[in-house]
């Protein structure tokens, strides 16, 4: 009986985390409202900072919204973790274990699945704004960026994600996380960033779509490991 | 005789570094193209190679941390100590690769660096390696010790990336001397001895750091042990 109360599916098991992760989050809308406004406020920062032209914003367009979204993001992965500490939930969610194990798995993809939902609303919000304010006109394949920015999203997200929970433990946690997270997330960035650039200038760099390859690849790796490891963090004592 | 043996050792390995230094200097003719500058790479290359055997030990130190964390505690504290010095000494010659590179590249190439592949993911391996490190810094105790083994299997993630970088793309960096095209290589046995033998030279003394860094780690850890037993005692 792989339905029944006494012993949940996998699957289930995620979708019990996910929904309560979105409940909390749609009562309180913390990471979401604290994302995008800090979001915005990198984005126009930027726009000051540089006060690009309409052809250098094609080039570092992309750079500035994934270093956006970069920041925002751990602004709310630290508290993803941090809320769980507060009368031990995060005890009683470890319980949540199936019998043949994957329990701390699914914790582990319910927490990705719904910070990456919450990044992604954030960049949708922004997308158009940040159009706008950067005055782009894409000269490449457009549809190729529902591609690379969920892809670079959710690198962000399941690392970001895992060692949020990795950093959980340790004295002065706000500041450990972008330390250990922005190293690993480089590679990733750095795809995504020449990935976003490529479509937006149109210059025909990348015909054979490497950097959409590289994220892929990545998504792949990182996200294996960090479910192979995240029962020996989460454990860790 | 053990503190006998130690010197003779050191002794050694600095005759090895003193041979190594004299045939990438003097013996080792200089290059058709570069002139004195390819001299650098008798340091750049080996140092190169050595930080992924020291990364390499760093990682299976912390896989065995893993693996021994609940079966066998006082196991998983040696490997801890190897995973630390290896992670130590690693940052060291990579920090070396990251030093000699910009050298040599700014006279043969006209710049200090460059954001291709190559250099980019060292520089990356260097940032993990240095947050692994901190990582240590920001915890205590057996708890640390699992964390910074979980950041250690990210680190290695990153090394296959690393060697294979300009492999796969035309990087600016030069392609690889071993193990690339079949063209490759010296045109003079005297470069390639020259290589070899600082290749072994600073194995050698790496090799010899690690120990001396393993057993301090482990000494450390003795007194920890030591302290924590006796403050279980006075209770």
């Amino acid at each position: 009986m792989p339905n029944s109360p006494a012993s949940p599916s996998w699957t289930s098991l995620v979708l019990a985390h996910l929904r309560k992760d979105l409940q909390i989050e749609w009562r309180s809308r913390d990471a979401i409202n604290s994302m995008l406004f800090f979001a915005l406020l990198v984005v126009v920062l930027f726009s000051m900072a540089f006060d690009p032209t309409r052809a250098t914003s094609r080039e570092i367009a992309g750079g500035v919204l994934c270093v956006a979204t970069l920041f925002a993001s751990v602004s709310a992965l630290n508290q993803a973790w941090a809320r769980e500490i507060r009368h031990q939930v995060l005890d009683a969610l470890r319980m949540t274990q199936q019998s043949g194990g994957g329990g701390g798995a699914a914790m582990f993809l319910g927490k990705v699945l719904a910070n990456f939902l919450f990044v992604a609303i954030v960049q949708l919000v922004l997308g158009p704004i940040f159009f706008i304010f950067y005055n782009l006109h894409p000269l490449g394949d457009t549809w190729q960026l529902a591609l690379v920015i969920p892809l670079g999203t959710w690198a962000l997200v399941s690392n970001g994600t895992f060692f949020a929970a990795l950093s959980i433990r340790s004295r002065n946690r706000e500041m450990l996380l972008p330390l250990i997270l922005f190293p690993i997330f480089l590679p990733a960035l750095l795809a995504m960033v020449l990935a976003v650039k490529t479509i937006l200038t149109g210059d025909g760099s990348d015909p054979n779509l490497l950097w959409l390859k590289v994220l892929i690849g990545y998504d792949i790796i990182f996200t294996t490991i960090c479910l192979l490891l995240f029962d020996t963090v989460i454990e860790a004592e | 005789m053990k503190k006998l043996a130690i010197a003779a050792l050191s002794v050694g390995i600095v005759a090895l570094m003193i041979w190594g230094f004299y045939q990438a200097i003097y013996v080792a003719p200089d290059d058709a193209a570069q002139g004195v500058t390819f001299h650098i790479l008798y340091y750049h290359v080996p140092h190169g190679m050595l930080c992924y055997l020291f990364f390499a030990i760093n990682f299976v130190a912390s896989v065995l941390v893993l693996a021994w964390r609940k079966s066998n505690p006082t196991r998983a504290l040696a490997a801890d100590a190897w995973a630390l010095s290896g992670a130590e000494v690693g940052v060291v010659y990579c920090s070396v690769v990251l030093v000699t590179g910009p050298l040599w590249g700014r006279p043969v190439w006209g710049i200090w660096w460059t954001w291709d592949a190559r250099l980019t993911s060292t520089l990356v391996l260097w940032l993990i390696y240095v947050s692994y490190l901190l990582v240590r810094k920001f915890a205590s105790g057996t708890e640390m010790q699992t964390l910074a083994a979980v950041l250690a299997v990210f680190g290695a993630a990153d090394i296959p990336i690393n060697y294979l970088a300009n492999r796969i793309w035309r990087t600016q960096h030069p392609a690889p001397v071993f193990g690339g095209d079949p063209d490759a290589g010296f045109k003079d046995p005297r470069m390639l001895h020259a290589f070899l033998w600082n290749i072994l030279a600073w194995a050698v003394w790496g090799l010899a750091i690690l120990s001396f860094r393993v057993y301090i780690q482990r000494r450390q850890q003795s007194i920890e042990t030591a302290e924590a037993t006796a403050a279980l005692a006075a209770d």
